[in-house]
């Protein structure tokens, strides 16, 4: 029984973990390596920003962790569990319930409305329409779009559109929302609450977040920031620690 | 593999696509993409009008000689010039239905990337893709049936006048109606079912990055 106990302790302990990763991008008779072995350990429960000057292969490592693409070598786990092991059915469950995506383009479906690329996912998990379109409706009300939810994408601000694509990140109660550049196209004001928009599912409801990005105003909201330079990882930092490295963020603008 | 044979299971009966949800999303996103649909239906119109034309052109004339004449050199001659014309208007159907279909679904790896993001699974891309080709497919052939039998029926008024309708086959133009149909759906679904099956089965950070 204390084993079992045990176990369960140290089966979330880790919402996500990398073991040497590498990818290797082959083109013609180049092969680039944009991730050099990278080892991360994040734990359930935290909020994690990942930066790094462009090119240096955040968005690469952030579709390993996603099961988005396969790493050329090494492992990444999601609860302890490697997915390259995955068959079908288990990867699209864990890409359908444990992780909720967002993108720095946004990636709705053009030929849906706000509210069917919320409910989409539900679909995909079984829900039926009637409840998918009521957690769909609370969702785009939570993240402050209530009144658009037939609007098509292409009839929405940029803004609008990344808040939709957060409504539908949430959809299945992820464990894990990955967001590459969540801010990216946005302005300030629009970025910081999709910001504090990840901070309090964070706080709240104990959501792992991992977020790749350049925005400043994002380390505040992290519990621990990874430094990702030429494919490495260069340093992981806790908040408490940050005042030290402002320096080398003002560094980093060259990049 | 930590997971247990049990809970493999469960997961599997937890990802699905109903039917009635796949025709709902296939429907909307023709009706989205009208104009875009439409173009590529148009493609599917041209070549099966063309294809029934040829045909019905043939049945018709079979019929109005075998009122007269026997079959004569010219006739023989007429009738091998035929062959030609339906083999390559099938051909053009091949060509013109299968890349019609491929560009539209080609154009939109990026959506069947996303799909897969949130948890579709190889064949959802498939189904989806297929139902709006089966649509588009039927559509487009049954417009182009009706044109290509209208237009041979007027070919054949100009050529014998209105005795043309004494012996019109009409069970004929029927059968070649359906058979249109069929090679219009056929072909439009077999040209949509390769890229979407192509496209679900690359990684979706792959299939989202291809820009066409
Ligand atoms: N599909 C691909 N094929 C070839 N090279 C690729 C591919 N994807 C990424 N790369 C290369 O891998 C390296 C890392 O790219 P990545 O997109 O991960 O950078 P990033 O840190 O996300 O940059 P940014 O901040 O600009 O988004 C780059 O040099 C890029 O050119
Ligand atoms: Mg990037």
């Amino acid at each position: 029984m204390a084993t079992a106990a045990a176990e369960v302790q140290l089966k979330h302990e880790y919402a996500v973990k990398t073991l040497g990763v590498v990818k290797e991008y082959v083109m013609g008779k180049q092969t680039l390596q944009a991730l050099k072995g990278v080892d991360v350990e994040i734990r359930a429960g935290e909020y994690i920003s990942i930066m790094g000057p462009s090119g240096s292969g955040k968005s690469t490592l952030f579709n390993m962790i996603g099961g988005l693409d396969k790493p050329t070598r090494g492992k990444v786990y999601i609860d302890e569990v490697d997915i390259s092991g995955l068959d079908a059915f288990e990867l699209a469950w864990l890409r359908c319930r444990k992780i909720g995506y967002i993108f720095q383009t946004f990636n709705l479906i053009p030929v849906m409305t706000a509210i069917e690329n919320v409910t989409l996912p539900m679909i995909f998990a079984g829900m039926t329409t009637q409840d998918a379109m009521d957690k769909g409706a609370e969702l785009l009300q939570l993240v402050g779009l209530g009144e658009r939810i037939r609007h098509k994408p292409l009839e929405l601000s940029g803004g609008q559109q990344q808040r939709v694509a957060c409504a539908r990140a949430l959809a299945n109660d992820p464990a894990i929302i990955l967001a590459d550049e969540p801010t990216g196209n946005l302005d300030l004001r629009t970025g910081h609450e999709i910001i504090e928009l990840l901070r309090h599912l964070n706080k709240e409801k104990g959501v792992t977040v991992i977020s790749a990005t350049h925005d400043l105003k994002m380390l505040d909201a992290s519990d621990r920031i990874i430094w990702i330079r030429d494919g490495r990882v260069d340093k992981i930092e806790r908040r408490d620690e940050l005042d030290i490295a402002i320096g080398t963020v003002e560094g980093e603008n060259e990049a | 593999m930590s997971l247990t044979a049990r809970e493999s299971a469960g997961i599997r009966r937890q990802i699905k696509l109903p039917n009635s949800e796949a025709v709902k999303i296939a429907v909307r996103s023709l009706k989205i993409r009208f104009w875009r649909s439409i173009i590529t239906a148009a493609g599917i119109v041209l070549a099966i009008a063309f294809l029934t034309y040829v045909v019905t052109a043939g049945s018709i004339e079979n019929a109005m000689r075998a009122e007269d004449a026997p079959m004569d050199l010219a006739a023989m001659q007429k009738a091998a010039t035929r062959i030609w014309l339906i083999a390559i208007s099938l051909l053009i159907c091949v060509v013109g239905i299968s890349n019609a279909m491929l560009m539209s679904v080609t154009e939109r790896y990026r959506e069947i990337g996303t799909m897969k993001c949130l948890g579709a699974l190889d064949w959802f891309v498939v189904k989806l893709f297929l139902i709006e080709a089966a649509f588009q497919g039927i559509a487009g052939s049954l417009v182009g049936a009706v044109i290509g039998v209208f237009a041979a029926v007027l070919a054949g008024m100009s050529e014998y006048g209105f005795a043309v309708f004494g012996s019109m086959p009409w069970g004929t133009l029927f059968l070649n109606i359906i058979l249109a149909l069929l090679v219009g759906a056929v072909l439009s679904t077999l040209g949509a079912i390769y890229p979407a099956r192509r496209a679900g089965r690359m990684p979706p950070a792959d299939a989202m990055r291809t820009e066409v």
